[in-house]
């Protein structure tokens, strides 16, 4: 008798696998329609262009304090490393090239992108989420302005339009950092050095660091706004929204990038 | 034969998931009345205003604002239709990044910067309404006390001259005089404003003062409902327990 109701194991064992694909599924569903609804509200009218001047100076200028010290640490270090490296196979001189060219492709946008994510991402989900809880959203509804374009739409374009900016700064800043180590530490000759920089570096370089900066901004503009907006059950929802918005927000930069990348050179 | 209510819902249901909020509610609010639903904590009063103003959707049934079924419209409509809509929400739900003249006049400037000094003189007009003066205008929500909070939450409600407001325990937290203030406020925008009310409460004082009929929501569904002078003999021992606020009682 008790074998006809006992739970099936091969069934349970795939239903253990299949919950959480499932709501793994649900999850990017309804982030792709919010980016969608998102994007649709934030290209048409009405636009609030000083909400948009705020954010734009809460996510950059707030950000380049710890962008800049970001860089700065992580261009010297890279080339301390490049060096020590190079010296296994005599390409000590390479250092130049490969701080620049790893700045600009890839340290400069991820680090920027991670860096603002963490402080910007959980910032907007805490303020949104916030709002959410404390029913400032269905006030703003009720008094007929919509959430979507006054909320999400200023830190969607705030974002995507700052970070390029932030990643240029902080690839200049990571070189300088570099370029300081190798002079002052490394005996690198100053003009030398700042020929081998200008020389290596083209226009795609620079180009795919803005693509990417400019993803990255729009990820982790979504991925605050959507786990702000989704938050529900008081103080420890919002706690659970900014981890959410976090999270969300280190995965997408670290798979878009790989996307850019592999699109750019696979 | 009666005119056409204000609001009307008819057969409104809303579950989430298993947990069946609003059960086949049928109630109507007629214009220039003060209605007041009465219920338990968790009872489905706060659900079933935001149903009315299309924050939620509801499952089955329809509701009626001036005779247009708002389940059916539009997002664009809705919006048109709140516009008639002014809202207290229980926690004031004020604008925590905006200064007290701001939210006020949030609904007339749709959150724009724009005619700061015409938007400021509005904001003292309808905050002298509320009982506050100009000191308060440049504060922010935060740095104001809870009834204060109220206070220029309701301003912001009544800014827009709605046609209709909902209350959402519009005395909570409050203490007697305050609230004695509130609901004078709220007798005096239906009485010489002609706004039609819908207060959702547990505080019977106010009750009492500011309704004139009543309604009582109990496992999802209109109990009872009558001229707010029946409510002490309505016949129904649910509303009598919660009346009488006795413990012993058909509610657990």
């Amino acid at each position: 008798m008790s074998d006809s109701t006992a739970p099936n194991p091969v069934i349970l064992f795939f239903a253990a696998i299949g919950r959480p694909v499932i709501a793994a599924f649900g999850m990017v569903g309804r982030v792709a329609l919010f980016a969608v609804q998102a994007i649709r509200k934030a290209l048409t009218p009405p636009w609030y262009p000083l909400r948009l001047l705020e954010q734009m100076f809460q996510i950059g200028w707030a950000s380049l304090p710890v962008v800049a010290l970001t860089a700065i640490f992580t261009g010297a270090a890279l080339a301390q490393q490049i060096y020590t490296g190079g010296q296994r196979f005599n390409a000590e001189s390479t250092v130049p090239a490969i701080v620049v060219i790893a700045m600009v492709r890839e340290l400069g946008p991820v680090l920027v992108g991670l860096m603002v994510a963490g402080r910007v991402s959980s910032a907007m989900a805490a303020e949104i989420g916030t709002m959410r809880v404390t029913e400032q959203i269905d006030a703003m509804v009720t008094l007929r302005t919509d959430p979507y374009r006054y909320l999400i739409a200023p830190r969607l374009f705030a974002s995507v339009i700052t970070l390029p900016i932030l990643v240029c700064i902080a690839n200049v800043i990571g070189i300088f950092g570099g370029y300081m180590l190798s002079i002052y530490k490394l005996g690198f000759n100053p003009a030398n050095y700042l020929t081998m920089t200008a020389d290596i570096l083209e226009f795609d370089d620079i180009m795919m660091s803005l693509v990417k900066a400019g993803v990255f901004g729009f990820f982790i503009a979504l991925s605050g706004c959507y786990a702000g907006l989704t938050t529900r059950g008081g103080a420890a929802g919002v706690g659970r929204a900014t981890t959410n918005a976090v999270v969300g927000a280190f995965v997408l930069i670290l798979l878009s990038n790989l996307i850019v990348t592999l699109t750019a050179f696979g | 034969m009666a005119g056409q209510p204000k609001i009307e819902l008819r057969n409104v249901s809303k579950s989430f998931g298993s947990n069946h909020v609003l059960r086949d509610v049928n109630f109507a609010v007629e214009p220039g009345e003060s209605m007041t639903v009465i219920g338990g904590s968790g009872s489905g009063k706060s659900v079933m205003l935001k149903c009315i103003l299309g924050l939620m959707e509801v499952d089955a049934g329809q509701i009626f604002v001036d005779g247009e079924d708002v389940c059916a419209m539009t997002q664009a409509d809705r919006d048109t239709i709140r516009a008639k809509f002014g809202m207290l929400f229980q926690g004031g739900a004020l604008f925590d990044s905006l200064p007290v003249w701001r939210n006020v006049t949030f609904a007339l400037t749709k959150g724009r910067y724009s005619n700061a000094r015409e938007m400021r003189a509005t904001a003292l007009e309808n905050l002298e309404r509320v009982g506050l003066g100009q000191d308060v205008l440049e504060l922010r929500p935060s740095e104001l006390s809870g009834g204060m909070q109220k206070r220029v939450a309701l301003a912001r409600a009544i800014a827009p001259r709605p046609e209709i407001i909902f209350f959402d325990e519009p005395t909570t937290g409050l203490d007697p005089i305050r609230t004695d203030v509130i609901n004078r406020l709220i007798l005096e925008l239906v009485r010489d404003l002609g706004i039609t009310a819908l207060t959702i409460t547990h505080d019977m004082g106010s009750v009492e003062k500011i309704s004139d009929r009543v309604a009582m929501l109990y496992d999802g569904r209109i109990i009872w409902s009558g001229p707010v002078g029946d409510l002490r003999h309505s016949g129904d021992e649910h509303v009598d327990q919660f009346v009488m606020g006795k413990a012993t009682g058909p509610i657990d």
